[in-house]
């Protein structure tokens, strides 16, 4: 039932293609339904399926002689993040209500996205999984280069050959591993079970991760992430920053990770203090994190603190994936859902709710606008984001942050404290932007009082209100999440990394 | 028994409060102002109640609620309250009302203003029941955001640079000690206060702490202090103690005067209370360690921030100083009460009396500064917001009724034998004299300070000849006077009768005092 998820997706893309001219009311329902339907299979299968394993969606071979079968499955991994998708996916069409230009040709691009990121998530064969990651880059092209703002074709191009690039290296490193392992089968299960080489997976190891990791925004391959979330539309820049960046950070956990689990080891010696690539790629994310935080601490540009912060946010979650226990691991899975949610609402606030209405990011303009008279929802919406974010006890950031920090506490006690710096930092960030943009004091009085600000819709509101009570829930109850994050992260196909260093 | 929750309806009553306003708050500023006060005596109410059915007799924590909630992580819904929770509640719900009255004249956004009170209050009663660091720390971090909003939105010319120092500094605290606690959590799997402090008690838990965290090159003695400092830090800042007061003076000044009077009457006390609910219990040890200069911050606290208020020119930096000043004594009795004094049983009586002093005077804090703030606030109205030290003179003579009250309440900081402010000092002093002469001897200098800018007050305020300006200048309405009795009643009855508060609490210090065993 879950490979519905993908086919509704690219159903409903071509429905919106096939739409008389001209009918943008109804295209924009069209799309929503679609987006509804896809999240509501998902949490179907969610309720029912409660265990995390993983779970075969469907099975049929497709290039036999190459050993390429079209194997769709989830755990509770996929399971998380496809909740996600679907969350993110409704919530940035009711934001992108407002676009006129073309609306059709950009919903179907939309859904075209969303139908391939689910394809990811649900990949279980490695080539399928790759046809679908490469899929998702070209309507992101398209989606930032035609609806963009602030330098659009600079931003998408650089975030095209980024991914480019990094596409290449996973692509290098996953017909390695498939050639040698006997060129027999791309499921992720038979090449996990095989016993590469010590010395063939702490080549392969990095490669597959840093290409992975470059969509994940790993400092120093982030630079795309910051220009592209600002170019891209408002929709596309929350499903960015929402969902597509997660991807690579899967792509690092479900392939890198538990293909060369040996790669993570010691080299047996030491170079500057790092012992192994964990070392090294936990001190690139440590460095991410602070070095993402304090460039938005300096940004004057709202949506590049957004930005910025995401890059910091994303640190959290290779942090996790490096500190190897189970905390940490589940801690970075829990902030991969976290992060998307909160990435998405604060993008919708900076994007939708303010720049669509003032044309103007600059935060010293919007200061003297008194915006928290004018738009007090948007005010209140970014008030309780930025307090999610910041990574406040009662919302999913606390908790996520939270078991990575403990994760790092065991792992790298000495980088928890850096970490600890860099919450100190997120909440000076949020802060400042907070108050620059909503609550500076409008004061000297020389600003001429514009033309009243169009008034919050409804659609916009209620996007807020699922994006706030997603992360409201998960902050309370974050059980829910990691009932089946847990056993998925048990499964045999962790095994690998578990016999490492797992705690 | 399945017991009725009524820690959770308590915590829940402003939370709904806070709901029904931001919803139905529409243009109606007197039924905002109005639901407002209701809900917070409903909330009142529910505290006498549980003060009604408290068994003072045991010294032990009541009305437990325990569910589980985060299992894996530890984290579990405990709530209850021994006779330090139930003082905390009582004073928390005093001081709230009286906030409430004195931003009477707020006149923007009324229902919001009205709304992030009461969701002080609600993170306030959380604060004081949780048993669970991660049910505790959620109301701890949330209270500053309500907060940082009052001071932001309602405050002086200053608020902005105000409010973020409070923010930054209250957080930074909040981090370490959050990074402390985990680090105990990943050692002892345990959140739960009670639990620790019982592992403390029998010496177990810095051994364990120890084993589990192998720091690079640190010797346990410096793990078990580097978690102290993280912990200290968090309540240091919010109490505050020297040197990490400094974001007080300028919040205080800024924030609304009915908003100070929640800052100074109850969040201050947080810290205190986390300094006896969770310091004191769990890392008793480590405080004994650095005995010495903890007794001489608090001296500084004391002496030093008296001092500052001598300078003051503004009616609101001296009570924000003379806070400072009066909180230091808090602190003064709890170290003293660390020291060890190697038998069981010497100097116990001692011990007790300046706990006693302690919790006394918290509650006695909480009543006349809050009052006294409530003062300054009712002065800013008639003049227009002006409440210079020398921008008045003489008003004995045209507000009588204000000078007899306010003179009370002055009377009762200075710690006058008769009102609140006195048995509490006394107490303290009392206690902590054998145990810790020197820092007690040095810390009288902050009582002279006090009486000399007290006094300074009284003088260049009320007395001398009048300033023609406020010739005009209305004394104390009936309704005033009304709202005024009940806190001017309760400095008498404090004062004559302490007993009342005493009853309560007795048997909890007398447990807290036998339980510091090093």
């Amino acid at each position: 039932m879950l490979a519905w998820t993908i086919y509704i997706s690219f159903l409903g893309a071509a429905g919106l293609l096939l739409l008389p001219r001209g009918s943008v009311g109804a295209a924009r329902v069209l799309a929503l339904l679609t987006a509804i339907a896809g999240f509501a299979i998902t949490l179907t299968v969610f309720v029912q399926h409660r265990t995390g394993e993983m779970l075969t969606i469907t099975r049929v071979p497709w290039l036999p002689s190459l050993g390429i079968e079209y194997h769709l499955a989830a755990d509770g991994i996929s399971l998380t993040l496809l909740l996600l998708t679907g969350i993110i996916a409704i919530t940035s069409i009711l934001f992108s209500w407002d676009i006129e230009d073309r609306a059709k040709e950009f919903l179907a691009l939309f859904l075209l996205l969303i139908g391939a990121v689910y394809g990811v998530f649900l990949s279980y064969d490695l080539f399928l999984l790759f046809v679908f990651y490469e899929i998702v880059i070209i309507p992101k092209y398209f989606l930032i280069a035609i609806w963009g703002s602030t330098r659009r074709e600079y931003g998408a191009m650089k975030l095209v050959l980024y991914s480019f690039a990094g596409s290449a290296m996973v692509l290098i490193g996953l017909i390695a591993a498939y050639v040698a392992a006997g060129a027999r089968s791309t499921s992720l299960g038979d090449l996990a079970g095989f016993p590469f080489s010590l010395h063939f997976q702490m080549a392969a190891f990095p490669l597959v991760f840093v290409g992975f990791a470059v969509l994940a925004g790993m400092w120093p391959l982030h630079t795309w992430a910051p220009t592209g979330h600002v170019a891209a539309p408002t929709a596309a820049s929350m499903l960015l920053a929402g969902v597509v960046m997660k991807l690579g950070a899967y792509g690092c956990l479900r392939v890198a990770m538990t293909l060369f689990p040996l790669g993570l080891g010691p080299w047996g010696f030491h170079v500057l203090g790092l012992g192994s690539w964990r070392d090294v790629f936990a001190l690139l994310a440590v460095i991410g994190i602070l070095y993402g935080g304090l460039v938005a601490l300096v940004q004057k540009d709202f949506k590049f603190v957004i930005g910025y912060s995401s890059v910091s946010h994303m640190g959290f979650i290779l942090l996790g994936l490096m500190t190897l226990n189970q905390l940490g691991l589940s801690g970075a899975v829990l902030q991969m859902f976290s992060h998307g949610i909160l990435a998405g609402l604060l993008f919708a606030v900076v994007g939708r709710m303010v720049y669509a209405r003032t044309h103007t990011r600059d935060l010293a303009v919007l200061g003297a606008m008194d915006l928290n008279k004018a738009i007090p929802f948007a005010a209140v919406t970014f008030v309780i984001a930025g307090m999610a974010s910041m990574g406040l006890p009662g919302f999913s950031g606390f908790w996520a942050e939270l078991m990575v920090l403990v994760g790092v506490w065991r792992a790298y006690p000495t980088f928890a404290v850096c970490v600890g710096f860099g919450i100190v930092v997120g909440v000076a960030y949020i802060w400042r932007a907070m108050q620059k943009a909503f609550f500076a004091e409008a004061g000297t009085g020389s600003a001429t009082p514009g033309p009243p600000l169009p008034p919050i819709t409804i659609p916009e509101r209620v996007g807020a209100m699922v994006l706030i009570g997603a992360s409201v829930l998960v902050g309370l109850y974050p059980q829910i999440l990691l009932n089946v994050i847990q056993p998925a992260l048990n499964s045999p196909l962790f095994e690998g990394l578990r016999k490492g260093s797992w705690q | 028994m399945i017991a009725f929750p009524w820690i959770t309806l308590l915590t829940t009553v402003p939370i709904v409060g806070a709901l029904v306003l931001l919803v139905l708050g529409g243009r109606n500023k007197n039924l905002a102002r109005w639901s407002a006060l209701a809900f917070s005596f409903v909330a009142l109410v529910l505290t006498l109640i549980l003060w009604r059915h408290f068994d003072p007799a045991s010294g032990s924590l009541q009305f437990q609620e325990r569910h589980a909630w985060i299992s894996p992580l530890g984290v579990e819904y405990r709530v209850g309250i021994d006779g330090l929770g139930l003082l905390m509640l009582l004073l928390s719900s005093i001081v709230v009302p009286i906030g409430m009255v004195a931003s009477w004249q707020i006149e923007e956004r009324v229902p919001l203003y009205y709304s992030l009170i009461l969701i002080l209050q609600a993170c306030l009663f959380g604060t004081f029941t949780a048993l669970n660091f991660f049910h505790w720390f959620i109301f701890w971090e949330l209270s500053l955001i309500p907060a940082f909003f009052l001071i932001r939105l309602w405050g002086g010319p200053r608020r902005a640079s105000a409010s973020t120092q409070f923010l930054i500094y209250t957080m930074v605290g909040s981090i370490t000690l959050l990074l402390a606690f985990i680090a105990i959590f990943l050692a002892t799997k345990k959140f739960d206060f009670i639990d620790l402090a019982a592992l403390a008690q029998n010496g177990q838990l810095m051994p364990a702490v120890i084993g589990k965290l192998a720091w690079h090159r640190f010797t346990p003695q410096h793990v078990a202090l580097v978690l102290f400092a993280g912990a200290f830090l968090g309540f240091a800042v919010k109490v505050p103690i020297f040197p990490f007061h400094t974001w007080l003076p300028s919040a205080y000044c800024e924030a609304p005067t009915g908003t100070t009077i929640l800052l100074t009457g109850a969040m201050s006390k947080m810290g205190v209370y986390g300094f006896l609910r969770i310091l004191l219990p769990i890392f008793g040890a480590q405080m004994q360690l650095v005995l010495t200069p903890l007794l001489w911050m608090a001296v500084a606290t004391i002496v030093l921030s008296a001092y500052a208020a001598l300078a003051q020119k503004d009616l609101k930096r001296i009570f924000a100083y003379s806070s400072i000043n009066h909180l230091g004594y808090c602190l003064l009795g709890i170290f003293a009460v660390v020291k060890f004094t190697g038998g069981d049983t010497a100097l116990i009586a001692e011990k007790y009396a300046a706990m006693n002093g302690v919790f006394l005077q918290m509650f006695n804090h909480a009543l006349t500064a809050s009052t006294l703030f409530w003062f300054v606030a009712m002065l800013e109205k008639r003049s227009g917001g002006l409440r210079g030290l020398d921008d008045f003179g003489g008003l004995r003579k045209v507000a009588p009724v204000f000078t007899g009250l306010m003179g009370i309440a002055l009377f009762s900081t200075l710690g006058l034998p008769g009102l609140n402010g006195f048995i509490g000092e006394f107490l303290i002093f009392k206690g902590s004299f054998p145990l810790a002469t020197w820092a007690t001897s040095f810390s009288v200098l902050g009582l002279l300070a006090t009486a000399i800018f007290i006094l300074g007050i009284l003088q260049r305020v009320f007395s001398g000849p009048l300033n023609e300006r406020w010739a005009g200048l209305p004394d104390l309405t009936a309704g005033e006077r009304l709202a005024l009795a009940p806190a001017i009643i309760l400095m008498f009855v404090l004062g004559l009768y302490p007993q009342a508060v005493l009853g309560a609490i007795n048997n909890t210090v007398m447990q807290a005092v036998q339980h510091l065993q090093f």
